[in-house]
């Protein structure tokens, strides 16, 4: 089955010409027109277009060419910036926005050759944990519908799970791409803070955004993020670093790699979980690693900074939507200040409005000493915590997050219980450190995540112990029921 | 089981009563320009209350003195380039997206009578 190859293997057939690009790609919108509609993982369908990406894929094929993702189909998160394409952001703020440019991590994979098949649904604005605040409705998790697949990046790696492109792009704000690949059984790579432009990327928090990429092994996001990654003068906080080879890094041997146990992430940790992770562990030891406890005292403060300095960011990135320039504007406005209240009120979601006005709160006057100074503050504690961790292990490994997916409306109405779902992804980002999370087991017949965290810069060392994790064990290729063929 | 709303309880935080007003959120609200409804209000003040009350905490917790972090990569520093014209003029591409456009202006309701 076509979908069941990995990057590679599918490349390997369009090097050998025993497959062409049009023909996968019929491949996966046959699977998207059959599929989708019970998932609800897609906003828009660019179904003509990835056709004649495919064809111009093969005659460059024709011509010689052979890269990794020439001709291979990808699904992008709906907040990276389409030239000519709707990109909504899953709001109806955006409903009606056509791109007029591409996001650079767009341009980037389209100039490799990828085919653009669709734009996957996302938590509004990416501000979500269960891709329930969309505006064009809950994505379905294909292991269970009647449960969330995570968020914010829910549709990108639904699609991903359920083979409906062979990978799909995310962006990671406080574990928007880890915490969904988790729910959903597959791999979710987010790097290191500047690694991969912004430029195009609809922001929400721009201190902790990173792009990154849904796939189905360690293996495939290194191929992808040999080209997503690099230097953009257009983002400004991009960093001019050399891009090392990250297949070359998966052949690294794991001997003598030093992996420290996160205490903080066990303390509590359901015992069928932990189960998971001390299994992981002790195949680490197996192949010649060594483990060892390691603390990160400031951690419990993680989660109510990130609900401080995220909120803060977003309240002031999204008031670029005014009702004026582009996106929704509310009818018959009586004067400027209606334009502007009701543009806004109507064209964002509850969630979205929810987190404007605790940023406008904690960033007003009275309140910014004792809740976004002290926030910063104790991001500086979290980020010297991870530093110190650094200085005796090579990376950090834990749960990606404490419980398997849950159900679809069991935490909507409570914004600090949906909040607590991102305890374990949230460091990683405040740090500006490269995550990633693979699937290690299930509890209760729902996909697990094992997640490595590794200091600034160190994607090619993650890369490398998760694929060597994924040469130990095969939950990475399971399949949910009733999508094998 | 107490699953699904388990978490480990030693990552959570003794959170504190604390509740906004009414008041309170309309003018959150009217700062932030966003119009809330009749029927939406009562959730909000519930809701930010909750959230307020969670990161309340941080205002009591011991950071000691380290220095405010603004940024996650330390050393980096906003790059200067020559001042250029990159960009080519495509208002017509970007306007196509506005609500209201006249002879390649904006148009508001009327802010000066």
């Amino acid at each position: 089955m076509l979908h069941n190859l990995f990057i590679g293997e599918q490349a390997d057939l369009l090097a050998r010409r025993q497959l062409s690009s049009v023909e996968l790609t019929q491949h996966y919108l046959d699977r998207i027109a059959r599929f989708n509609p019970q998932l609800n993982a897609l906003i828009t369908l660019t179904a003509q277009r990835a056709l004649g990406e495919a064809a111009a894929a093969d005659r460059r094929r024709s011509a010689g060419e052979n890269s990794p993702l020439l001709g291979i189909p990808l699904i992008h998160k709906d907040i990276f910036c389409t030239d000519g394409v709707r990109t909504s952001c899953g709001s109806r703020m955006l409903d009606n926005f056509v791109a007029p440019y591409n996001a650079t991590v767009v341009e980037r994979l389209q100039g490799a050759g990828g085919v653009t098949l669709a734009k996957a649904n996302m938590d509004e604005f990416a501000m979500g944990s269960s891709n329930e605040t969309s505006y064009y409705g809950p994505v379905r998790n294909p292991w269970d519908t009647t449960r969330v697949p995570g968020g914010s990046s829910g549709g990108s790696a639904v699609v991903t799970a359920a083979r409906l492109a062979a990978y799909a792009t995310g962006t990671d704000t406080g574990g928007s791409i880890r915490q969904p690949a988790a729910l959903t059984g597959v791999t979710g790579l987010k790097p290191t803070y500047g690694r991969v432009s912004r430029f195009g990327m609809i922001a929400f928090a721009s201190s902790l955004d990173q792009a990154g990429v849904f796939t189905r092994s360690a293996a495939d996001a290194a191929l992808v993020l040999q080209v997503m990654a690099g230097f953009d003068p257009k983002d400004s906080t991009s960093v001019d670093q050399p891009v090392p080879d990250y297949h070359a890094a998966l052949q690294m041997p794991v001997k003598g790699l030093k992996i420290g146990l996160l205490k903080e992430f066990f303390d509590g940790l359901e015992p069928k979980a932990a189960a998971l992770i001390q299994d992981a562990l002790a195949l680490y030891r197996k192949l010649g690693a060594e483990t060892v406890e390691v603390s990160l005292p400031s951690l419990p403060l993680s989660v109510p900074t990130y609900y401080v300095v995220a909120p803060a960011e977003c309240s002031s990135n999204l008031s670029r939507f005014d009702g004026v320039r582009f996106g929704y504007r509310c009818a018959a406005p009586k004067d400027l200040m209606d334009l502007y209240k009701r543009s806004r009120g109507e064209g964002f979601g509850a969630e979205v409005k929810r987190r404007i006005m605790t940023g406008t709160y904690v960033l007003s006057a009275g309140y910014f000493d004792a809740y976004y100074l002290k926030a910063q503050k104790a991001r500086q504690k979290i980020a010297d915590d991870f530093k110190a961790a650094f200085t005796q292990v090579d990376l950090v490994i834990g749960p990606t997050t404490p419980t398997p997916a849950f159900a679809i409306g069991a935490k909507i109405d409570d914004p600090v219980t949906m909040y607590l779902n991102d305890i374990y992804t949230i460091g990683a980002n405040l740090a500006g450190l490269p995550g990633i999370s693979v699937p290690c087991g299930y509890v209760d017949s729902l996909p697990m995540g094992l997640q490595l965290i590794g200091p600034h810069f160190s994607e090619g060392r993650l890369l490398n112990a998760a694929h060597h994790y994924q040469l130990q064990t095969d939950w990475h290729r399971h399949i949910p029921r009733g999508y094998e063929s | 089981m107490i699953w699904p709303y388990f978490v480990p309880q030693s990552l959570v935080l003794q959170v504190r009563v604390m509740s906004l007003t009414r008041q309170e959120v309309e003018k959150i609200a009217h700062l932030a320009r966003l119009s809330i409804t009749e029927q939406e209000m009562p959730v909000y003040v519930t809701s930010l209350s909750s959230i307020v009350a969670f990161v309340d905490e941080l205002s009591r917790a011991d950071v000691g003195a380290v220095a405010p972090m603004a940024h996650p990569l330390v050393g980096q520093s906003q790059r200067l380039r020559a001042d250029e014209v990159e960009d080519t003029d495509r208002h017509e591409k970007y306007q196509a997206n506005a609500p209201q456009v006249q002879s390649g202006l904006y148009v508001v309701p009327r802010v000066i009578e």
